[in-house]
């Protein structure tokens, strides 16, 4: 059954590729939308079923690699978290793969689309559900390359072009580090499957490596490397950049694979490879600060963005942070369950942007924007929902898996935990503040679209609200559901020590629960001060506080810095390499010179053929002398 | 007494000549048409050779006093020296036809020069050896300038000639030295006495190396190659692919035999020659080819780097070369067979394709054929995942199993300057202008036959390696026993 479920959207592909073409772009659409949904009905089914048996499976299929002790297996492994995975993928995939049909429906690629969206669903899958580093690794650069060619989809747009290139690149820092871990564990370990790697971890605990003049703690180096690979796909602090330009791609990519599944691939590893993670005590920390400061660093660039899908993409920022902080704290069981409702309820948010930005014709800024609700109900009451469950509004998903997050900060009693709880709160503040201003600037107030477009603005298709449906029917309910197996009273039986769990269930005090829930009241109510009533309050701050404001509207300047830093100079050295290095040195004297060389020697040799005999019987003889000289002489 | 008479019938050398014998009496009978009939009956003739060669004969009851030995090794080789044979008969008829060079002469004259192949392989001394190499070399003297009218054909078959005397008279000097020194002319007494000798004199390495040089020419090593391109050229190219094809086949098996057997206690010295022979033979074959505008003279160079490569095999000393060495000749046989095929029977503007040229235009109008030169020359270059290949990776492997590294890298680099001119000929094929695509095939069915059949192998053998391997292992065993 797992097979087929990895199997199927890798049929989809190769028939959308192969035979898309051929039988038709509606053909295409049909055949992939169909294999996803039978591949989501059965990762139900075994989510459904390993609730019940609570018992993890290794599917071996072959051989892969055999080189001396170094043997790799390709081999699906079946536990709580790849299950918790599989829905979450699968389910988000399903719906993705059914809106793009009446998104993409004017598009004159449609083939080529639905067969990147069902190879990416592949990759994905056998990221998860991977037994061993190499294939997770496998599937890793699998998801890293159909993201570049989803965010390039559109490659007559330059920018599109650049972003997808630039996605690639930065996440290639990552992968340069995973694989390094990979290669690390291996050496260290002599293995690279999970099982092995998490018996020996704890006698590895205090063991240390010598590297550069340094001895370093082995785990905490090993962890160090891998968590750099995990920062690069998910987008931390530092390696972020990628991810708002990839919102040059078509919006539906956005929502699988930039929102509810890819980006998600760093926290899922951390989370599978947490036995080993726990024993690494000063990366934890690390990894608190830097998903901390993530969540913040994004939600702040969120204030004040325009562009509708950047403020949900630097939203989905500030939630990997969340998870991240919930996994250095060491609750990884959090970590995954946040992970679990924000595939549902961003995925929800982009597809429901992107309704907004199908009915009013490819236009994203939201200052364009505005009065929307009554022209498109169904897609306003969805971005509520999703809104909603985002700031953590009770009892919808959010609530569940945001508050787990903070009480697991505000227990654990270090340093770093304080300052992950604090910043946990503010940026609650900050998210609700963002949220609520997209859903005034895009639905409510006066509007601010000419009257002839407004005219025109229409709902979406049907084929576009049911996946809609089904996510927010995932954002309300998938917390009171999921909640006690995955973080409640059935924690420790659910996960069968798939991940490790933060096993303290105090009841927050009073006075912290107020102090979380006024943060969210007080950022929405600004909201609603700002965008609802006084209007000019709002321009009023940013130019008082123009500092603040070009900070936060020009992203930090991170790209800039960057490019003052490392892509400028990067380029001048590569442009001295290439023309005097390259072109001067190694092309001249190298394969140009070798090449002119053999040139003329071969003329040479050629004139040397002179056809007459008794040049030829003088090159004999020649030889013979030489040959015999030799001998005589040596 | 019968057991024996019942062997002397069935011994595959004598059947050949006794049948060779017939059918030219035949030939001198028969007025109309005796070209057809006369290679019909030869190829038949070296069907039933090859049969009786096959089937077991481990008993060998004759053996001339010890003048001729069987072996697996041996059995391999003439095998490919009689397949060899066939198919250059098949494939070259319609060009006989087409080029009115029906002379009947012309296959006897192959099958004599078998003979002396099949005799030549199974040598176990050196007078026998000798009177091999004579016997096939007097014959392809006379093959090769059998267009008498042509002058160019005329003027290679004569310098063919001189060279050849000269080498034989080098060869027949070396054996001297070597009766001198040993006191022997068998190959097994060569061998027992020089591990006996405690003090190895110079005169014998002499001997050795005059011998070595004699049959460095009979496989066109550098620097005794000279006589090569222009024999490739000036011979029709029928005669071309004879050569091409089964003299070195039996030249190369016999330097193997001739320096793994008598002389293997000699390692050290003659190791030294073919390293030479080797480096220098692998890189004159891809440099000099470079600069060549006509193909039979680029095949020419081809096979002297080929054979450059076959001679790692010999240095490595090993199991693993000899087997390297065997699979690597198998393949090559296939790929000139297939290409010589093609170059017999593809004529561009009514004259058959002799510069490399006249192919630009072909991929527009044949690409069945375009297709299958790509094929043999990607093989050719030795660019995975075609035979040729597998025949230079098992021959390097074994190299480097020897602690070879400095042959083996000389190997690597000149394929890889090899490729640019075998990888030239494609780049003609497909992307140069074309001034006309008046091409005309006249290839017959069974040539066509074998052209797939070659093409087939070349490209499958990836698949079923071990079909083609397991017969080299076999031909290799027993050589380093001892």
């Amino acid at each position: 059954m797992i097979i087929s479920i990895v199997f199927l959207p890798l049929i989809g592909f190769l028939y959308c590729i192969f035979f898309g073409k051929i039988f038709g772009d509606k053909s295409s659409q049909i055949i992939s939308t169909l294999l996803l949904f039978i591949s989501t009905m059965l990762s139900w089914y075994i989510f459904i079923q390993y609730i019940e048996i609570k018992n993890t499976e290794i599917y071996f299929l072959f051989n892969w690699i055999t080189s001396g002790s170094f043997i790799v297996n390709w081999a699906f492994r079946v536990d709580a978290l790849t299950s918790a995975m599989l829905i979450v993928v699968t389910t988000v995939s399903f719906c993705v793969h059914l809106y793009s049909i009446g998104y993409m429906k004017s598009d004159k690629s449609i083939s080529r689309f639905m067969s990147y969206l069902s190879l990416f669903t592949f990759f994905m899958l056998m990221l998860v559900t991977s037994d061993n580093l190499l294939q997770m690794f496998f599937g890793w650069e699998g998801v890293g390359l159909t993201s570049y060619l989803l965010i390039g989809f559109w490659n007559y747009k330059e920018s599109a072009n650049k972003a997808a290139i630039k996605a690639f690149i930065v996440n290639r820092v990552g992968d340069f580090a995973f694989a390094l871990g990979i290669a690390g564990i291996f050496f260290i370990f002599g293995s690279i499957e999970f099982d092995i790697i998490f018996e020996k971890a704890s006698l590895f605990k205090d063991h240390t490596i010598y590297f550069l003049g340094f001895n370093f703690s082995t785990i905490n180096l090993l962890c160090f490397l891998l968590f750099i690979g995990a920062m690069g796909k998910s987008a931390q602090l530092g390696l972020h950049t990628w991810l708002p330009d990839a919102m040059e791609g078509p919006t539906p990519v956005s929502a699988l694979i930039h929102a509810a599944t890819m980006v998600t691939a760093g926290v899922f590893m951390v989370a599978r490879l947490s036995p080993l993670f726990t024993l690494a005590d000063t990366v934890n920390i690390f990894i608190t600060f830097i998903g901390a400061s993530t969540a913040v660093f994004a939600a702040t660039i969120a204030l004040t963005q325009n562009d509708i899908k950047r403020v949900i993409a630097y939203s989905t920022c500030s939630q990997l942070g969340y998870m991240f902080f919930a996994a250095g704290l060491g609750a990884y069981n959090a970590s995954i369950f946040h992970l679990t409702t924000h595939g549902f309820f961003k995925a929800l948010l982009f597809l429901s942007a992107g309704s907004v930005i199908h009915a009013m014709h490819h236009e994203q800024d939201m200052r364009k924007m505005g009065g929307l609700f009554y022209k498109v109900p169904l897609t306003a009451t969805m971005m509520w929902i999703g809104s909603l469950a985002i700031i953590g509004f009770p009892y919808l998903s959010g609530y569940y898996s945001k508050d787990i997050i903070l009480e697991t900060a505000f227990f654990s009693s270090s340093n770093i935990g304080s300052y992950a709880y604090f910043i946990g709160i503010f940026t609650a503040l900050l998210t609700a503040f963002y949220s609520w201003r997209l859903l005034f600037l895009t639905f409510h107030g006066e509007t601010r679209v000419s009257k002839e477009n407004f005219v025109k603005i229409h709902e979406s298709p049907l084929v576009m609200l049911i996946p809609l449906f089904l996510l927010s029917i995932g954002s309300i309910f998938s917390g009171v559901f999921l909640s006690e197996y995955f973080i409640g009273s059935k924690e420790n039986e659910f996960w069968n020590s798939s991940v490790v769990i933060f096993n303290n269930h105090y009841h927050m005090p009073f006075s912290q629960i107020l102090l979380s829930k006024v943060s969210v009241s007080l950022g929405i109510l600004i909201a609603v001060l700002f965008y609802f009533f006084r209007k000019e309050l709002a321009a009023n701050l940013a130019s008082n506080f123009n500092f603040l404001y070009s900070l936060s509207l020009n992203k930090w300047y991170v790209d800039e810095l960057y490019n003052f830093l490392i892509t400028k100079p990067f380029f001048a050295l590569s442009n001295i390499l290439w023309k005097n290095g390259d072109k001067k040195i190694i092309d001249e004297y190298g394969p140009n010179g070798i090449s002119r060389i053999i040139n003329a020697f071969s003329s040479y040799l050629s004139q040397f053929q002179s056809g007459y005999l008794y040049h030829y019987a003088f090159v004999m003889l020649a030889g013979l002398v030489i040959i015999l000289s030799w001998f005589v002489y040596f | 007494m019968q057991n024996n008479l019942y062997n002397l019938l069935f011994f595959p050398e004598l059947i050949l000549l006794t049948g060779s014998l017939c059918i030219l009496l035949l030939g001198l009978f028969i007025k109309k048409n005796n070209f057809s009939i006369i290679s019909n009956l030869s190829t038949i003739l070296l069907v039933l050779t090859g049969i009786v060669t096959y089937i077991d004969r481990n008993t060998s009851f004759l053996n001339f006093n010890n003048f001729f030995i069987e072996s697996n090794f041996i059995k391999f080789f003439q095998l490919l020296v009689i397949f060899g044979s066939i198919s250059v008969i098949l494939i070259s008829k319609n060009y006989y036809k087409d080029q009115k060079l029906v002379f009947f002469e012309i296959p006897i004259l192959i099958l004599f020069s078998t003979f002396g192949m099949l005799l030549l392989i199974a040598s176990n001394n050196l007078m026998a050896m000798y009177l091999g190499i004579e016997l096939q070399s007097l014959t392809l003297y006379v093959i090769a300038a059998i267009k008498r009218d042509s002058l160019k054909s005329s003027e290679s078959g004569l310098k063919y000639f001189i060279l050849g005397a000269l080498s034989s008279g080098i060869l027949l000097y070396g054996c001297s030295l070597v009766y001198g020194f040993t006191g022997n002319t068998n190959f097994d007494d060569i061998h027992s006495v020089i591990s006996s000798l405690e003090k190895i004199e110079l005169g014998l390495i002499f001997g050795l190396i005059f011998i070595l040089v004699g049959l460095a020419f009979k496989i066109s090593a550098v620097p005794f190659h000279m006589w090569t391109p222009d024999v490739y050229e000036g011979a029709p190219t029928s005669i071309t692919a004879f050569f091409a094809i089964v003299p070195k086949v039996s030249a190369v098996a016999l330097i193997y035999r001739f320096c793994l057997e008598p002389f293997s206690s000699l390692y050290n010295e003659w190791s030294q020659i073919i390293v030479f022979l080797s480096i220098a033979s692998m890189f004159l074959g891809s440099i000099a080819a470079i600069r060549q505008t006509n193909i039979k003279r680029l095949l020419a160079y081809s096979s002297i780097g080929h054979v450059g490569y076959i001679l790692i095999g010999l240095v490595s000393f090993s199991d693993e070369g000899t087997k390297g060495a065997a699979i690597y000749i198998l393949i090559y046989l296939f790929m000139n067979i297939a290409i010589f095929s093609i170059l017999l029977s593809l004529k561009f503007e009514n004259k058959y394709i002799e510069k490399i040229e006249d192919l630009s235009g072909l991929s527009k109008v044949k690409p069945f054929l375009s297709l299958s030169i790509a094929i043999i020359m990607l093989s050719m270059a030795g660019i995975p995942p075609f035979a040729g290949f597998f025949g230079k990776f098992y021959i390097f492997a074994s190299a480097l199993n020897s602690n070879l590294y400095s042959l083996a890298v000389f190997g690597v680099l000149s394929s890889v300057i090899a490729a640019f001119y075998y990888l030239r000929i494609i780049k003609v094929i497909y992307f140069d202008d074309y001034k006309s695509t008046n091409y005309e095939n006249n290839q017959t069915n069974i040539s066509k036959f074998i052209l797939i059949i070659s093409i087939l192998i070349i490209s499958l053998f990836i698949l079923f390696p071990s079909l083609f391997t397991s017969l080299s292992i076999e031909a290799s065993k027993g050589f380093f026993y001892k």
